[in-house]
This record gives C-alpha cells, sequence and structure tokens, in this order.
C-alpha cells in the first residue's frame, strides 16, 4: 500500500496553497466581518485553473486526478471555508455530476465552459421545507412538448447568485410511488426567463461565502436539458453528494490544520505561570487529540480519493470521511478557541471564524445525524449499494490528460 | 528569442539556524527556490511568450536543487538544465561562473541571460557579475523594468534601481540582467505546467561536457566557519541622561556602535 | 607596488560616495605602512579626487572622461582591471554599494581574484584577508577568507565601518589615467537618470521608526516621520495606533500587520503586546521608547529610554542629522 503522493500532487497542493495564502487570505477577515464575498476570488480561481482542476483536458479542465481535488480543498480551506464551498458546489456536486451523468452534448455545452472557469456552476435541491429528507421538494417540472415548465423554490443554494448553470432537482411526477421516483434533474441558467435569485446573509458562519435562494416562476427549461432520465433524479443527486461530501470532508481537514496549526503557533508564544502555555499537560490534550483527529480525517478522506481514481463505488467510505472530518472540526475549533483563551473569543484572531465556519458542515451536505443512520444502515444491511446506470468514470490518465 | 535564467535552492531563511560547536550550522534542510529568482524566472516566461521563445532554466548544484529546476518549468520554462560535477565542489564564484558561462555557450543561441537580484542564503550577487565578465556581455543590474526588448534589431532598455534614482539604460544583446522585486509579480506554476515538470529527465552537463579545467575551477576563497551573531544581553539598557539631548546622544553612539545605523 | 592597498571611490555627479570613505579607512589599517591608492572615476571628479586625499589616499588614480560620466559595468570593470594589472596591490576594497560590488565582482574576475562581498569585519591573517559576513537572512556571521595568490578583493557594508575625518593637512598625488574602453567600444548607452527619492516599504526597510497608542493622535506621528526620514527608514505603527484611525493600515507591523525584520526597529509609545512583538521581534536591534517604565517592550528591546517620545524622537533627529549629515 503505497501511501505516498504523487510530485504532481505535491505541487499542485503547494500552488493552491500559495495562491490562497498569498491572494486571500490577508482580507478575508475583512470580507467575513462584512458578511461580504471578495469578488477577486471566483475570477482567479478560473484563471488559475482551480475551477477545473480534476476534470479531463479534452473538457476544459486540467486533467488532475480525485485526490488532488481532496488536496486542493484541503488548501482552500485551511484559508476559508468560503473558498471550498466554490469547489463543493461547482466542482463536486455539478461539474462532476455532468462527468457522470451527462451527455457528450451537455459535456460539451456545460461541462467545458464550466471546467474552464468562464461558467460557475452551483447545485440546488434544498427548499425551505426540504433539507434531510429530500424526497418531500417540491418543485414541480410539467412536461409541454419538447420543453419542461419549472417551478418552486430553492434555498441555502451557495453560488445561488453568482452560477451561470445550476442543477435543479423537480419533480416530473409528483404523484410517484413510491415518492423519489418521481424526481427528475435539469440543468437551468440563471438568465432564463422566470429565475430569479438573491442572497442570504446573516449566516453564523461562511460569511465570505455567498448563499441565497432561487425561485422558479413558470421556467421553460428544454428537453436537451434534463440531465438522466425522467424519474432519475433522486438518484442523481444521490450521486453527486458523494462527491460534494468528498469536498466537504477534505475541507474539514484543512478546518482542523487550520486550528492545530493556529494552537500550535500561539501554545509558543504565549507565557503564563512562567512559561510557554506548550509546556502544560492540558494544552498538550488538546493539541494531541487535534493532531490525531487531523491524521485520521486525512487518511479517510483520502482512501475516498483513492477509491475514485479506481472506479470503485465509495458512497459509504466518502460519507464517513464526511462525518468524521466535519465532526472533528467542530472539535478542533472549539479546542483551539480555548487555547487562545480571550483572544480565541475575539476575532483579532482567526479562530473563531473556524468554529463558526465549522458549525456550518456538520449540518449540509447531510448532517452528522444523517450520516450516522447511513452508516448503521450499511453495517446493519439495511442499505446496499445497487449499481447505477452512470458511475463516476475511474480516472484514467491517457483520457485525463489528453486532448483527444 | 532564447532566454536563460540561472537558479538554484537555497536554505529557506525563515528557518531557525543554530551554530554547532565545530562552526557548522543546521538550519533544518528545508530549501527554497533562491526568493529572488522567483521574479527572474517568471521574468523568463513572460518574455518567452511576449516575443515567441524560448525559455531554458539552468543550475549549477547536485541534485539537491532539482526542485528549483521543476519549479521553472511549473512555471512556464520550455527546458531544464542541471550542470554538476565532482570537480564543481566546492568551487567558488569563480568556478561557479565558468560554468555558468560555459553552459550559456554550449547552448549557442542565448540572448538575454536573467539571475535574481542575490543569493538570500550566502547574502552575495558576486557570481552574477563575475558570469557577465566571463561571457564578454553587457551586465544591467537591479533591473526593475524592461522598457523594450527588440530581438530582430538586438537591442535591449532597461530601468535599473540605484541608490540615486532610476538609471535608464540601452544595450546590445546578448546581454546578463539581474532582476528586483519590481519587476513583476511571481506567477503561480500552471497546472499544465506541474505535470510537465514532474515528468520531466533533466540532462546533467558534466565539467567534460562543458569543457571546463581544473585550473579554472580552483577556488580563490574558502569559508572557514560560522559564527553566532553577538549575544543578546538578557536585560535592556536604559540609557540615563540629565536631557533627552543627552540620552539621545548616547543612544546613537550605541547604536553606530552596534552597525545598525 | 605589489604592496599597498587600491580603494575605487564611487561618487555621484560629483559628489563621492560616504560609504567609500569607510573602505579607505579600512585600506589605511591593512595597508600596514604600505601605500594607500584611491581610484576615482567619472567626469568633473577632481574635488573628489581632493577629497580622498585628505581622507587617508597617498595617491589617487584619477579618470576623468565623458565614457565614464555615467556609471556603466564594462568601461568601469575594464579600467579598474587594468588598474589593478598595472600597479598590482595586495588589496583591492569598495563599499558595497550597487556599482561597488558589480565593478569590483567583475575586475575579480577578469584577474581570476578571490572576492569577499558585503563584509562587516576584515582583518589581515597571514598575508590573507579574512572577513565576516551576515548571511542566511542576518541570523548567522560566516567567517570566510582569500586563499589565492594575487590581489585579494573586498566590498564593504556600508556603515560597518567608521569613516576617517578629513584631515585638510594630508598631501597626496593625484594622477590622471586614460580609460580603457572607447564609446563605441561599450555596448550600453546610458539614456537617463531618474533621481527619485521613493517611499521605502516596510518590509524592505533596514531601519523602521514605529509608533504606537502614546502618539496619541494623527499629528503625533509627525516626529516619528521626520526621525524616520532622518534614518531613512520607513514608518510603522501598533495595531492601537491603526485601528484609532491615525495612520493607514499599510503601515501596521504586528500579528495581524506586517512582519518586519529590520537592523534597527524604534518603537515609540508602543507597549509591546505579544500581537505586536510577533511582527518585529526578530529585528537585530530594538529600541524601546515610552514613558512607562513596566511596559512590556522593555523586556524584548536592547536599548530603551523611558521619557516622552514628544522629546526623546525631535532628540533623536536632530542627533542624527548632525552625526550622519
Amino acid at each position: 500500500m503505497d501511501f505516498t503522493l504523487s510530485e504532481e500532487h505535491l505541487m499542485a497542493q503547494q500552488m493552491v496553497r500559495d495562491f490562497a495564502q498569498k491572494e486571500i487570505a490577508p482580507t478575508i477577515k475583512d470580507w467575513d466581518r462584512r458578511h461580504e464575498t471578495n469578488p477577486a476570488v471566483l475570477p482567479r480561481m478560473a484563471e488559475l485553473g482551480i475551477l477545473g482542476i480534476n476534470i479531463p483536458v479534452r473538457y476544459g479542465g486540467q486533467g488532475f486526478d480525485y485526490i488532488t481535488l481532496a488536496l486542493v480543498c484541503e488548501e482552500l480551506e485551511r484559508v476559508d471555508t468560503s473558498l471550498r464551498v466554490i469547489m463543493s458546489v461547482h466542482m463536486g456536486l455539478n461539474s462532476m455530476a455532468l462527468l457522470q451523468w451527462g451527455t457528450e452534448e451537455q459535456k460539451q455545452r456545460f461541462l467545458v465552459p464550466q471546467a474552464r472557469g468562464e461558467k460557475y456552476a452551483a447545485y440546488a435541491l434544498t427548499e425551505p421545507d426540504a433539507g434531510s429528507d429530500p424526497v418531500r421538494l417540491r418543485s414541480t417540472a410539467r412536461r409541454e412538448g419538447d420543453v419542461y415548465i419549472l417551478n418552486g423554490e430553492k434555498m441555502w443554494i451557495s453560488l445561488a447568485t453568482k452560477a451561470h448553470n445550476i442543477l435543479v432537482f423537480a419533480k416530473t411526477d409528483p404523484h410517484a410511488e413510491p415518492a423519489h421516483k418521481g424526481i427528475t434533474a435539469f440543468m437551468i441558467t440563471r438568465d432564463m426567463k422566470g429565475v430569479t435569485t438573491g442572497d442570504i446573509h446573516g449566516k453564523l458562519g461562511v460569511r465570505a461565502g455567498s448563499t441565497g435562494w432561487i425561485a422558479m416562476q413558470d421556467v421553460e427549461v428544454p428537453v436537451e436539458n434534463r440531465i438522466g432520465e425522467e424519474g432519475e433524479g433522486f438518484y442523481i443527486a444521490m450521486s453527486c453528494l458523494d462527491n460534494g461530501r468528498y469536498t466537504v470532508g477534505a475541507g474539514a481537514v484543512g478546518l482542523i490544520r487550520a486550528c492545530l496549526e493556529d494552537s500550535v503557533r500561539y501554545a509558543n508564544e504565549r507565557v503564563t505561570f512562567g512559561q510557554k502555555i506548550g509546556h502544560h499537560q492540558l494544552i498538550k490534550q488538546k493539541i494531541a487529540y487535534m493532531q490525531q483527529w487531523y491524521d485520521a480525517a486525512r487518511l479517510l478522506v483520502l482512501r475516498a480519493g483513492w477509491m475514485k481514481n479506481m472506479g470503485q463505488r465509495n458512497t459509504r467510505e466518502t460519507a464517513v470521511a464526511k462525518w468524521f472530518a466535519t465532526d472533528m472540526s467542530v472539535k478542533a475549533a472549539l479546542e483551539a478557541v480555548q487555547i487562545h483563551g480571550a483572544y480565541g473569543f475575539s476575532d483579532e484572531y482567526d479562530v473563531e471564524r473556524y468554529l463558526r465556519n465549522a458549525k456550518g458542515a456538520v449540518i449540509y451536505e447531510g448532517s452528522s445525524e444523517i450520516q450516522q443512520l447511513i452508516q448503521a444502515d450499511y453495517a446493519l444491511g439495511y442499505r446496499k449499494d445497487r449499481p447505477l446506470r452512470c458511475e463516476l468514470p475511474a480516472y484514467d490518465p491517457e483520457f485525463w490528460q489528453n486532448e483527444g | 528569442m532564447h532566454v536563460v535564467v540561472v537558479t538554484k535552492n537555497t536554505p529557506d531563511t525563515a528557518a531557525t539556524v543554530t551554530v554547532k560547536g565545530d562552526g557548522t550550522i543546521d538550519w533544518g534542510d528545508s530549501l527554497v527556490v533562491n526568493p529572488w529568482d522567483e521574479y527572474a524566472i517568471t521574468e523568463a516566461v513572460l518574455l518567452k511568450e511576449a516575443h515567441s521563445g524560448k525559455a531554458t532554466v539552468l543550475t549549477v548544484g547536485t541534485d539537491e536543487h532539482q526542485e528549483a529546476l521543476k519549479h521553472g518549468l511549473a512555471i512556464g520554462c520550455d527546458q531544464a538544465i542541471r550542470v554538476w560535477d565532482g570537480a564543481l565542489d566546492g568551487c567558488d564564484s569563480l568556478g561557479y561562473a565558468e560554468a555558468v558561462a560555459a553552459a550559456i555557450r554550449k547552448l549557442g543561441d542565448v540572448d538575454l541571460v536573467i539571475f535574481g537580484r542575490e543569493l538570500a542564503d550566502i547574502a552575495t550577487d558576486q557570481h552574477v557579475y563575475q558570469v557577465a565578465r566571463k561571457l564578454g556581455w553587457t551586465m544591467l543590474g537591479y533591473v526593475a523594468k524592461i522598457q523594450a526588448l527588440d530581438v530582430a534589431a538586438r537591442s535591449i532598455t532597461v530601468n535599473r534601481l540605484t541608490e540615486y534614482g532610476t538609471q535608464t539604460v540601452r544595450s546590445t544583446l546578448p546581454a546578463v540582467i539581474s532582476v528586483v522585486k519590481d519587476i513583476n509579480e511571481p506567477k503561480y506554476p500552471t497546472f499544465i505546467g506541474i505535470r510537465k515538470a514532474a515528468k520531466a529527465e533533466i540532462p546533467v552537463w558534466s565539467a567534460a561536457d562543458l569543457g571546463l579545467d581544473a585550473a579554472a575551477l580552483q577556488p580563490r576563497t574558502q569559508q572557514l566557519r560560522y559564527q553566532e551573531l553577538p549575544k543578546r544581553e538578557g536585560t535592556v539598557e536604559i540609557i540615563e541622561g540629565a536631557t533627552a539631548q543627552e540620552k539621545a546622544a548616547k543612544l546613537i553612539d550605541r547604536l553606530i556602535e552596534e552597525k545598525v545605523l | 607596488m605589489s604592496q599597498g592597498v587600491l580603494v575605487w571611490v564611487e561618487q555621484f555627479k560629483g559628489k563621492p560616495q560616504a560609504a567609500s570613505w569607510e573602505a579607505l579607512g579600512q585600506a589605511r589599517t591593512l595597508a600596514g605602512g604600505g601605500p594607500v591608492t584611491a581610484a576615482v572615476f567619472g567626469q568633473g571628479v577632481e574635488a573628489v579626487a581632493q577629497e580622498a586625499i585628505r581622507r587617508g589616499a597617498d595617491r589617487v588614480l584619477v579618470a576623468d572622461d565623458a565614457t565614464l560620466a555615467d556609471y556603466r559595468f564594462e568601461p568601469f570593470v575594464a579600467l579598474l582591471a587594468q588598474i589593478v594589472r598595472e600597479h598590482q596591490p595586495a588589496i583591492v576594497l569598495a563599499a558595497a554599494t550597487i556599482a561597488g560590488r558589480e565593478v569590483l565582482a567583475g575586475a575579480a574576475a577578469e584577474i581570476g581574484a578571490g572576492l569577499l562581498t558585503d563584509v562587516t569585519d576584515l582583518s589581515l591573517e597571514g598575508g590573507k584577508l579574512q572577513a565576516v559576513r551576515p548571511v542566511l537572512g542576518g541570523k548567522v556571521l560566516s567567517v570566510e577568507a582569500i586563499t589565492g595568490d594575487g590581489p585579494q578583493f573586498a566590498t564593504l557594508r556600508p556603515r560597518a565601518f567608521p569613516a576617517p575625518e578629513p584631515d585638510p593637512s594630508r598631501s597626496g598625488e593625484i594622477v590622471a589615467v586614460a580609460p580603457v574602453l572607447a564609446e563605441d567600444a561599450i555596448a550600453s548607452k546610458v539614456e537617463a537618470m531618474q533621481e527619485v527619492t521613493g517611499t521605502i516599504s516596510l518590509t524592505d526597510a533596514t531601519i523602521i521608526v514605529s509608533g504606537g497608542r502614546g502618539v496619541g493622535g494623527p499629528e503625533g506621528f509627525d516626529p516619528v516621520r521626520e526621525l524616520a526620514e532622518a534614518l531613512g527608514g520607513a514608518v510603522g505603527a501598533s495595531r492601537a495606533a491603526v485601528d484609532a484611525g491615525w495612520i493607514p493600515y499599510e503601515h501596521q507591523v504586528g500579528q495581524t500587520g506586517k512582519v518586519v525584520s529590520p537592523d534597527l526597529y524604534i518603537a515609540a509609545g508602543i507597549s509591546g503586546a505579544i500581537q505586536h512583538q510577533a511582527g518585529m521581534r526578530t529585528a537585530k536591534v530594538i529600541v524601546a521608547i515610552n514613558k512607562d517604565p513596566e511596559a512590556p517592550i522593555f523586556k524584548l528591546a536592547r536599548y530603551g529610554i523611558v521619557g516622552d517620545l514628544f522629546e526623546v524622537l525631535p532628540a533623536l533627529t536632530a542627533e542624527v542629522r548632525k552625526r550622519l549629515g
């Protein structure tokens, strides 16, 4: 079992680290304080090719593998969660869905510009009344000739007001039995008539991130924009989560690292009772746990990435990585604030932002409670993975790196 | 147009350095690309793009410097070359300059050689000027901006920073320049460049390949040992005096002794 | 003469580079009774040659020519190398200014001589130059020596050595020398010289004067700025002063501002909280000026003055202008 990362992995990781530390870190606290999104972020990530990192070159991407995606997410979230959220929705939930489920024509029309960073992408499953229970969603899609008419409201959608292409889920058959078989997936664009969007403010965390709502009023969506088949939407939505969760878990690893590194630095500076606090045992304990959580969370995420590279179904492994990494990131942030004492309680240091950001990740992309049910059901044999009509392609360097 | 950027890895100056009992140092072995070379490498890539030319990244050193070459490739240089030979071990700036000049001559079609302002670790730039002298080319140091580069007309115009102001100088090509931070914003490696760098097989040229003779590589200087900076006394020296003027005078005395003024 | 020391004296528009006199002073020490020769290149530099004699040169070789009016690498290097070949000094020195480093390095390459750059200490051990140089970001000193035969070259860090006072009673020989390269043999042409004094960036500055809560208001930064200007340094500030709106954020030194590592950091009216310390503690010499003798900054500083910064800073500025010109 070879645990070494390749030269490409390490160089790509270093490049994103340098970008995030040099260009975003210096002002992120200001943007977060103001609950505003730094407008420079998306275009820069686009320009540097980060928005297409693991999409094949022939589809406009950079041709790196799924493990590289995890490393990139770790580095982005080390600086701020809002950066990683971009990758979660643009890449994990939307672009990778096109890679897995899109027709060749849809890949050319949507995936290529997204991978090039010419268009931004988002994912709209959640509604005001449907979060953990997505089957409850109420958006409808009525077939009329060669269009579908979409109505409904989506909420808590990252990049709602910024994305060009949005993957939405609506019921083509509101009376289906079982209900989940009535859901269909569509790619809409924000400039379609009847689409309105708005920002949501007042979040506890990820304040520099763009989160909003999308309202669809008799939106005409051409048949060519339907992703997959009618009634396949739920399976598509769930398979998207395999990739969204992957980025969330990977990002949480970066958040744990942020807590650990900041705490180590502070512990080597702050003096109480005549010595640096790193010499006090209770501080050592907190740091030890953070190190353990980082090591374990990272390995879980990388294992999931390896399975994706191999083309192996990884729903359970990705879910457990997300659950563990995000839960531990909250704990790490709590400990980091504690280590910083009163300074941790003020925004003079970054640790309070880590804590507020960490809390979101245990709620979205499958709350920790949902994750526990998932793991138990796999273990108990109540849940088994059935093959999907379309699987996420394994990483094939030849296919990914060449123009084709 | 062919531009060559010369680089190497240096110890990370952010590292903690300890002087050991035997006069050698321990810095934790973390190497980075010489910070000034980031600007040089970026400038080489910008120039080759603007002039549809070629950029080569060159180092003289052991495979410890392979990273610096890969970094150059990842930023966008077209090829990398390493010069090394046991005969070069322990050579000083003159031997180094001989080797670089020989490599430039071997490449044959070089229009411009770019260095970073100085080496951050050994805090010297003499090798830069000595390469220029060995080649017999114009040397333009501390370049803050390349105003114009006309490869066909064999002309380059630069702004050089000096203590007295900014000097605009025009010279024929080929030339050697060193660059300062003002010249550009260092580029990040591109992902395509990273892939290319990871796959690159970098040739190594020996002293024989370059026709270097041992006499030319004989060092004329020697590093004897390292020593600690003069120890900082634990307590502060409070400057006393009857008036502010008296205290000020005494403080200036101390600061001049400390060689910080 | 295969004895004696040659010093390349730099000048700009007929005004000598002060650091060159420091090299001349060292030349006298190292010459050990042998002759000290200065070399001056430029146009209309008679006064510089005279000053060199007052500062200790026994003889000045003056190349006064249009081709040397502006500094350029090729003619200056060719000429110095020629002079060294002809006169065979045991040692060749210059101040480690931009031009000094270039010219001596180029000449040493042409001669095939050893060179030590930017030294802060220089001595002779068994006839060979030995020097101390700060390396690795100034964290450690390297002791180096010339080993080869023939002329030994070194450039001296400006302000690291004392400059001899001018002695008007001294006399010496001024000898005209001709440049080596004709104008049409010189590839580079100077098109313009923009004499500009820009503001020095905090992270590049070797000297920083910072103000904190103690300056009391935006006007309180005036004495800070004046001292910084007199020292050729940059202006810094603590977070308290920036948050209070007395000075823009780009001057902030500390955890959430810039991390600096100057040779000299003067903290005026700054208490020295841990966040500020994190931004400046690697400064080579820290000077604290504060009314409060218990301020934490005094534990970090090498030198301190307990007093009113509005009295102490102007006094320092006056003293600096008097001593260092």
